[in-house]
C-alpha cells in the first residue's frame, strides 16, 4: 500500500490558514508524550502519505513518504543488508518516519554514527503558507541552498508538514558484539570517553545498574580482536538489551515519576540532581533520570556544565518542556518561525510556548 | 567578459568611502585597516579569479569584539559586508562588493582550546583546516573533514561552505564534525550555536548556518568534533578500460558492505596527466582508476582489503596495486591530489566544475559530456569522489583564445543542467557563490528561492551580509530564462535539446 496525498495534505493546510485554525500534525502518535500538548484538535494525519518512493541501496539513499511506518523501512533496509545507523526509538508501533524526522530521535548508535539530522539529505514540505517546497535532495553530498531539510529534522512539525524525507542508509554491520563491566559511574564515563579516543569499532555504550555496557559492531575479525582485548564479560540477549535501551522498556524506565533526558558534554562527571541513580549512555552525554528538583534548578545545574535538559516523559505539557532558549537564540527561533509559518497554524506551541 | 554580474536584491547606498574609511578608524587600529588600492588587490578575488571586484575597503580585525563593532557599524549604515577566510573557494562566494567592506578573518588564528579527553577543539575562524590535525596528531586524533586546500583553506570557510573532502562518505562533512560555533549576527550582536553536547535544543541551526556562504552570520568562534586516528589505513588502486566497469565496481563495493575511507575515480585524460606530473604509477592506457582507501582496526582493513580486491577483479579491473606501507599509499594518493594542478600543466585554463549526481548515472552523464565536449571543442577531464557522486570536470581552456572562456562558462552550465536532470545537484562541495547563481533558477522553483529569501530576511534584514551571492533574486531567474527542473523533468521532455 502506497499513495500520494500531497494535494489532499496541501488542502488541508489551505484550508487552516483560510480559517485561521491551527493544525496538530499527528503520524502514528507514537511519540504524543514528547514537547508540550498541542493547542489544536485540527488533526492532519500523514499515515495516509505512504510508501517508499525509491530505494537505491547501492547509492545508500531511501525516499519514501512521512506517513509510511518506520518497521516498513526497517524492513526492506533488512532485506538489503542495510540499516538507518541512527537506530531511531519507535516509542510505539505506528511509529512513521515523519515523525521520527520531525522528532529528532536517535537510538544508542547516535555518539558513534551520528543522529537522524546527520542522515537526512533531502525532504519535500509544505510550509504554513500551503507551499510544496523540495530541499536538498538525494544525494550525498549537496551544498545547493541552505539546509532546510536538516532545519526540519526535530523542528516538530512547526516550520513545515514533512511530505518525503531523502536519507543516507549504511550496510549492517557483520557482527555485532556486546560485553558488560562493574563499574562505578565516574569510572564508568571515563572509560567510555577512553575507548572513544581510540581506534576500536564501538557502536554504543550504557552505564546502568552497576554495569558498564559496550556493543562493538563491524567485521567478524575486528570486533572479536577488540573485544579480546577489552574483557568484560558476555551479555545474555545482547540484541534485546539495545532494543529495550532504545525503546525505554529497560527496568530503570518503569516509574510515573518525571523522566529528564539530559545531554551535555559526555566527559562531565556525574551529576546529582536526583536521590535515584542515572542511566547513562552515548559515551556519557546523555543521562536520563528521575528528579523532582525545580525545574529552574535542573536547567542551572546542566547549563553549568554545557549541556541542557528536557522533560521527557510525565511533564504536564503546559509549562515549557523543553530547555529555555537564550533571549538571541529565541529570537532567531521567532523569525524563522515567521519565515516558514508567518499565520502560527503548523503545531503552534508544541515545541516552545512562543513558536 | 561574459561572468555573470552581482545579483542585488536592495540598492545600497554607502556613506562615501572617506566618511567610511573615518568611521572604521574609531573602531579598529589603523593596522586593521586597508583602504588602498593597491592593497586592496589582492582581495578582488578569490580562488575562481575570474570573477574580480575591488571592496571599498578591508578590514583585518584582531578580536571578535573588532568584529562585532565592524558588523555593527555595516548594520547601522547598510554597508554590505563579505567575510573572508584564505580566499581558495571556487564558486566566487568570497568575491568583494563594490559598494562594501571586505572582512578577512586571517588574523583570527588562534586554536584556542584542545580537550583530549573530550576530543574537541575550540578554534578561531582564520585558522587552517589542516593546522587542526596538526595539532592534536601527537595524541592521536584528527580533524575528519579534508578539503583538498586543506593546507590554506580555514575553518571558517569550511563552516560557510560546509566543504567536504575526499573522506566524506564515511566520515561526513563540516557540518557532522563541528558541535557549537560563535557567530556574529547581521546587528553585530554575537550567539552561541550548537553546543558541547552532542544536541542543543531548538531548531537545528547549527545545521542552517553550516553551508550558508556568510550569508546569515559570521563565524568567529568553533568548536570542532575529533577522532581517533585509525590504528590503519590501506589504499587500493584498480584500472579499468571502461568507465562503466569502473561505476560498477563501486557500486559492488558499497552493495558489498563496505564504506571505503576514500573512494576516488579519475577518467583517463586526469590519468595521464596526473602521471606525467607526479608518476604515481597510474597505468596510462587505462579509461578508468579508482583509489580506494580503507581504514580501521588492522583485522578490518585486511579483512576489508582482501574483499575490495576480489570485487575489483570480478568487475574486470586490468590491474591491482595495494599500498604496503604508508609511503606506497602517499604515492598512489599523490596523483590523485596532484590532478588539478596536473591538468593547469597540460592546458593554459581550466575551469573546475561540481556537480553531484547518483552514481548510476555516471556512464549517462559521462558520454553525454564527451558530446559535449565534441561540440564545444574543448578537453574535459574528470576527476570523481565516487563514493558519493561529486563529480569535478575540470574544463580544459585558454582565456587568451577569443571566446573560448565564454564557450567553456557554457560548456560548464550545460554540465550542471546535466546533473540536476541526472537527479543530482548543480554544487556538491564548492557552493554556489557567484558562480551557479542562474543554475539555483533551474535547480529550485520560485517559492523554494523564496523561502530562502525568508531564511535571510530572518537573520539579516538589512542584506549586508555577503549580498547577492548564494540565492538568485526570481527578477534575476526570468531574465536567465531557466527552465526549473521539476523532479527531473524537464517542461515539454520530448523536445531535442543541446
Amino acid at each position: 500500500m502506497s499513495s500520494d496525498q500531497t494535494d489532499k495534505l496541501k488542502t488541508r493546510i489551505l484550508d487552516a490558514l483560510e480559517n485561521n485554525h491551527p493544525v496538530k500534525i499527528v503520524g502514528g502518535n507514537s511519540k504524543a508524550f514528547l514537547g508540550r500538548k498541542p493547542v489544536s484538535d485540527n488533526e492532519i494525519n500523514t499515515r495516509v502519505h505512504n510508501g517508499i518512493i525509491s530505494y537505491e541501496p547501492g547509492e545508500l539513499t531511501l525516499t519514501a513518504r512521512s506517513g509510511t511506518p518506520l518497521k516498513e523501512i526497517e524492513a526492506v533496509l533488512t532485506d538489503h543488508n542495510q540499516m538507518l545507523a541512527f537506530e531511531p526509538p519507535h516509542f510505539g508501533d505506528g511509529a512513521t518516519l515523519g515523525g521520527t524526522i520531525a522528532c529528532n530521535l536517535s537510538g544508542p548508535r547516535r555518539p558513534y554514527s551520528g543522529a537522524a539530522r546527520d542522515f537526512v539529505l533531502g525532504t519535500r514540505i509544505i510550509n504554513g503558507k500551503g507551499e510544496v517546497l523540495r530541499f536538498g535532495g538525494e544525494v550525498i553530498k549537496n551544498v545547493a541552498g541552505y539546509d532546510v531539510s536538516r532545519l526540519m529534522t526535530g523542528a516538530m512539525g512547526t516550520l513545515g508538514l514533512i511530505l518525503d524525507v531523502s536519507l543516507k542508509v549504511l550496510p549492517r554491520p557483520e557482527t555485532e558484539i556486546t560485553r558488560s563491566f562493574e563499574f562505578k559511574p565516574g569510572e564508568a564515563i571515563a572509560q567510555m570517553n577512553a575507548w572513544a579516543g581510540q581506534s576500536l569499532p564501538v557502536s554504543a555504550t550504557c552505564f546502568y545498574d552497576g554495569r558498564l555496557y559496550l556493543r562493538l559492531s563491524g567485521s567478524k575479525s575486528a570486533t572479536l580482536s577488540a573485544a579480546q582485548r577489552m574483557g568484560g564479560e558476555p551479555v545474555l540477549n545482547p540484541d534485546r538489551f539495545w532494543i529495550d535501551l532504545r525503546e525505554h522498556s529497560l527496568p530503570f524506565f518503569e516509574s510515573d515519576r518525571l523522566l529528564w533526558r539530559f545531554s551535555l558534554p559526555g566527559i562531565t562527571e556525574p551529576l546529582s540532581a536526583s536521590d535515584a541513580p542515572m542511566l547513562i549512555e552515548w559515551g556519557g552525554s546523555q543521562r536520563w533520570c528521575f528528579s523532582s528538583l525545580p525545574p529552574a534548578e535542573i536547567h542551572q545545574m546542566l547549563e553549568s556544565v554545557g549541556g541542557h535538559a528536557t522533560q521527557f516523559r510525565h511533564h504536564n505539557g503546559i509549562s515549557e518542556v523543553y530547555h529555555p532558549l537564550k533571549p538571541v537564540i529565541k529570537l532567531l527561533h521567532r523569525n524563522l518561525k515567521n519565515a516558514f509559518d508567518p499565520n502560527n497554524i503548523l503545531n503552534p506551541g508544541q515545541q516552545y510556548l512562543e513558536i | 567578459m561574459s561572468m555573470v554580474s552581482a545579483d542585488y536584491s536592495i540598492i545600497f547606498s554607502p556613506p562615501q568611502r572617506d566618511a567610511i574609511a573615518s568611521a572604521l578608524r574609531q573602531l579598529l587600529p589603523e593596522d586593521c585597516i586597508l583602504l588602498k588600492k593597491e592593497d586592496l588587490g589582492p582581495y578582488s578575488c578569490d580562488g575562481l579569479s575570474v570573477y574580480r571586484q575591488l571592496p571599498l575597503a578591508a578590514v583585518l580585525p584582531k578580536t571578535v569584539e573588532q568584529v562585532q563593532a565592524v558588523v555593527r557599524y555595516c548594520h547601522q549604515q547598510t554597508i554590505p559586508i563579505v567575510p573572508r577566510g584564505s580566499g581558495t573557494g571556487l564558486s566566487g562566494g568570497a568575491l568583494p562588493h563594490h559598494q562594501g567592506i571586505l572582512l578577512n578573518l586571517g588574523r583570527l588564528n588562534k586554536i584556542l582550546d584542545i580537550d583530549i579527553d573530550a576530543r574537541s577543539c575550540r578554534v578561531q575562524p582564520g585558522v587552517r583546516n589542516l593546522a587542526v590535525s596538526d595539532a592534536v596528531r601527537p595524541q592521536g586524533l584528527y580533524y575528519a573533514p579534508d578539503p583538498s586546500s586543506q593546507i590554506a583553506c580555514t575553518i571558517g570557510g569550511n563552516i560557510a561552505e560546509n566543504s567536504g573532502g575526499v573522506h566524506c562518505l564515511k566520515y561526513g562533512l563540516t557540518v557532522h564534525n563541528v558541535m557549537q560555533i560563535k557567530l556574529v549576527l547581521a546587528n553585530g550582536e554575537l550567539a552561541t550555536i550548537g553546543s558541547g553536547a552532542l544536541d542543543a535544543p531548538g531548531y537545528d541551526l547549527l545545521a542552517l548556518v553550516t553551508g550558508s556562504e556568510g550569508l546569515l552570520g559570521i563565524v568567529v568562534e568553533a568548536t570542532l568534533k575529533l577522532l581517533p586516528v585509525p590504528e590503519h589505513a590501506q589504499v587500493l588502486m584498480a584500472a579499468f578500460d571502461d568507465v562503466v566497469k569502473a561505476g560498477n565496481a563501486v557500486g559492488d563495493v558499497i552493495a558489498a558492505g563496505i564504506i571505503p575511507a576514500g573512494m576516488e575515480m579519475m577518467d583517463h585524460m586526469a590519468i595521464g596527466a596526473a602521471e606525467d606530473f607526479v608518476n604515481a604509477g597510474y597505468p596510462k592506457e587505462a579509461q578508468a582508476l579508482l583509489l580506494c582507501e580503507l581504514d580501521g582496526t588492522r583485522e578490518e582493513v585486511e579483512d576489508g582489503i582482501s574483499q575490495v580486491k576480489a570485487l575489483m577483479m570480478s568487475a574486470g579491473a586490468s590491474t591491482l596495486r595495494v599500498s604496503e606501507d604508508n609511503q606506497q599509499r602517499s604515492r598512489l594518493w599523490a596523483g590523485r591530489k596532484a590532478a588539478f594542478p596536473a591538468i593547469g600543466r597540460i592546458s593554459p585554463d581550466y575551469y573546475c566544475m561540481d556537480g553531484t549526481i547518483p552514481r548510476n548515472q555516471l556512464p549517462h552523464v559521462l558520454s553525454r559530456m564527451q558530446e559535449l565536449s565534441a561540440h564545444y571543442g574543448l578537453r574535459v577531464a574528470n576527476v570523481f569522489h565516487a563514493g558519493d557522486g561529486n563529480l569535478h570536470p575540470l574544463i580544459l581552456f585558454d582565456a587568451n583564445k577569443s571566446g573560448e572562456l565564454q564557450k567553456a562558462e557554457q560548456f560548464g552550465s550545460d554540465i550542471l543542467q546535466m546533473c540536476i536532470e541526472a537527479g543530482g545537484t548543480i554544487t556538491g562541495e564548492h557552493g554556489v557563490g557567484m558562480e551557479k547563481l542562474n543554475n539555483m533558477c533551474s535547480q529550485f522553483a520560485p517559492a523554494e528561492l523564496e523561502q530562502f529569501h525568508a531564511v535571510k530576511q530572518a537573520f539579516d534584514p538589512n542584506h549586508i551580509l555577503n549580498p547577492g551571492k548564494a540565492v538568485p533574486t526570481l527578477h534575476r531567474c526570468a531574465e536567465f530564462g531557466a527552465m526549473h527542473v521539476h523532479e527531473g523533468k524537464l517542461p515539454f521532455p520530448d523536445l531535442p535539446r543541446f
